[in-house]
């Protein structure tokens, strides 16, 4: 038995508001699953749980902010179902991890909470200025009411709203936040299906680049890549595809670049307390424009070992649900560098801040023809700008020239992609 | 199927492709890519959503006819 936490949500995010829960108490969990989606500054995320078990008991109700490390849900097996009480407290209090502590907020603490667990339990229950105000799990399967999350049957009272003139939107129908917005509530709410607050996520962004700039000593390399070869190869490899199928030069790069830093761990993983800590895989995070200002960077996992048409097909899936709502948060929070693409009405040449606690972004100017010197002549050839800026903490510009110097070889054999 | 009818195809795959752009108050002259903000992946998407919906393929190295809706219209116009 354990209580499942909130997340960290990345750099520089500390809190998030649960806004629906996609599984009810009783409900038998795996590993991976999707159990909550929570909305950040940046866009609402879905939230896997990360271990098999049974839904024990929900804590916190839907509509909540709530702090990085906080008690969400417990996970057991089964037997501890219908105990309302977390295993240790939920909301504010001194046991909620700070923001520096965030980022590995789930095994260690998890297992803390595990040694104690029902003494906090009944602390809990006993407690009627903790409990007496709001009962944590959602009442949805009472027989004989309108099935309604809590947060939703109190602002439903408090408004003077009759449940049963509402059609629900969450788990089996039942009632929640969100609806009542619909039905004449007053709150601010990020608008559905991925939109976000501007305002919020210029903050967002600001605390994580000034971090960035503050604590990160970057260094910046560049060089210009001849794409003659990937130009050829991927004509003629469009060519015989539909639209649907077919691949653009982003994917090339991306699969070049995952196959460097898996070359070059020194550039692929965090920067923590402990210092650098390599990734044993490649989730290459890619810098997502959002249209009307925004920028989120979720990530494959395993970027390196995907091929080329499977790697589109993930980038494209990716793309869609950044820009329309369903990036997971461990897309968000699981890259172990990022990519940045100003794509082709972009200029030449990009250098990136780096994403923390990330140590390296690599940069995609525009490719467009330009001249360059090909066998003692001059040829006019697409070509385009690779940059790479990186963390002088874990690594020197010698090693970065090697990594640049590798995804440029790659790309000159683009069918070996 | 008439101009008008490609036309609505079109916007429903695009406003599909990018469901940000005001459809209401749309430009037929206006740049996909400068003007919508467009880019690589949201004209393979739409090449693709043509190809789906009206059967026309549109190859890569036409993709600049697809600069913006009307010169779209035209190019569609000849093949479907």
């Amino acid at each position: 038995m354990s209580d499942f936490t909130m997340p960290s949500l990345g750099a520089d995010m500390d809190a998030g508001r649960l806004v629906q829960w996609k599984v009810n108490v009783g409900d038998q969990v795996t590993r991976g699953q999707v159990i909550a989606a929570v909305e950040t500054s940046k866009a609402v995320l879905d939230v896997e749980v990360f271990e098999d078990g049974v839904v024990e008991a929900l804590y916190v109700e839907e509509g909540t902010e709530v702090d990085v490390g906080t008690p969400l849900a417990r996970i057991g097996d089964g037997s501890g179902t219908g105990s309302p009480g977390p295993l240790t407290e939920a909301g504010s209090g001194p046991e909620v991890s700070s923001p520096e502590t965030a980022p590995s907020a789930t095994v260690a603490e998890v297992t803390a909470h595990d040694t104690e667990p029902d003494k906090a339990s009944m602390e809990h229950q006993l407690s009627p200025s903790e409990a007496g105000a709001e009962e944590s799990v959602p009442d949805s399967q009472a027989s004989g009411r309108v099935p309604a999350s809590p947060a939703a049957r109190r602002k439903a009272r408090e408004a003077g709203v009759d449940l049963s003139d509402i059609r629900g939107s969450g788990p089996d129908g039942a009632i929640v936040l969100r609806d009542l917005k619909k039905a004449g509530g007053e709150r601010r709410q990020v608008p559905a299906g991925g939109g976000f607050d501007r305002e919020q996520m210029r903050a967002t962004i600001a605390a994580a680049m000034t971090r960035s700039k503050r604590e990160i000593p970057h260094y910046y390399l560049a060089t210009t890549v001849d794409l003659h070869a990937a130009e050829r190869w991927l004509a003629d490899y469009n060519q015989h595809q539909p639209p649907a199928n077919r691949l653009l030069l982003a994917a090339l790069f991306m699969k070049a670049t995952a196959l460097a830093l898996a070359r070059y761990p020194e550039l692929n993983g965090h920067y923590g307390k402990e210092g650098f800590i390599a990734a044993g895989q490649v989730n290459l995070g890619m810098a997502v424009h959002l249209r009307g200002g925004g920028l989120v960077a979720p990530a494959i996992t395993d970027t390196d070992k995907l091929s080329l048409p499977e790697l589109m097909q993930r980038f494209q899936d990716l793309v869609r649900r950044a820009r329309g709502g369903g990036l997971r948060l461990s897309e968000i929070t699981g890259g172990t560098a990022t990519v940045t693409a100003l794509g082709d009405r972009g200029v030449d040449t990009v250098y990136g801040v780096i994403y923390p606690p990330q140590v390296a972004m690599i940069g995609i100017g525009r490719a467009r023809p330009r001249p360059l010197a090909v066998g003692g002549g001059v040829a006019v050839r697409l070509a385009v700008d690779l940059t790479l800026a990186a963390d002088h903490r874990v690594c020197d510009g010698h090693l970065g020239a090697l990594f640049l110097n590798e995804i440029e070889q790659w790309l000159q054999q683009p069918e070996a992609l | 199927m008439n101009r008008d009818e490609l036309r609505k195809a079109v916007l429903e795959e695009l406003s599909d492709v990018a469901p940000d752009i005001d459809m209401a108050t749309f430009d037929d002259r206006a740049s996909l890519q400068d003007e919508y903000d467009l880019d690589s992946m949201d004209l393979l998407n739409l090449a693709a959503a043509v190809h789906k919906r009206l059967g026309v393929n549109i190859p890569d190295q036409d993709y600049a006819r697809m600069r913006c809706v009307a010169d779209l219209l035209d190019y569609l116009q000849e093949r479907a």
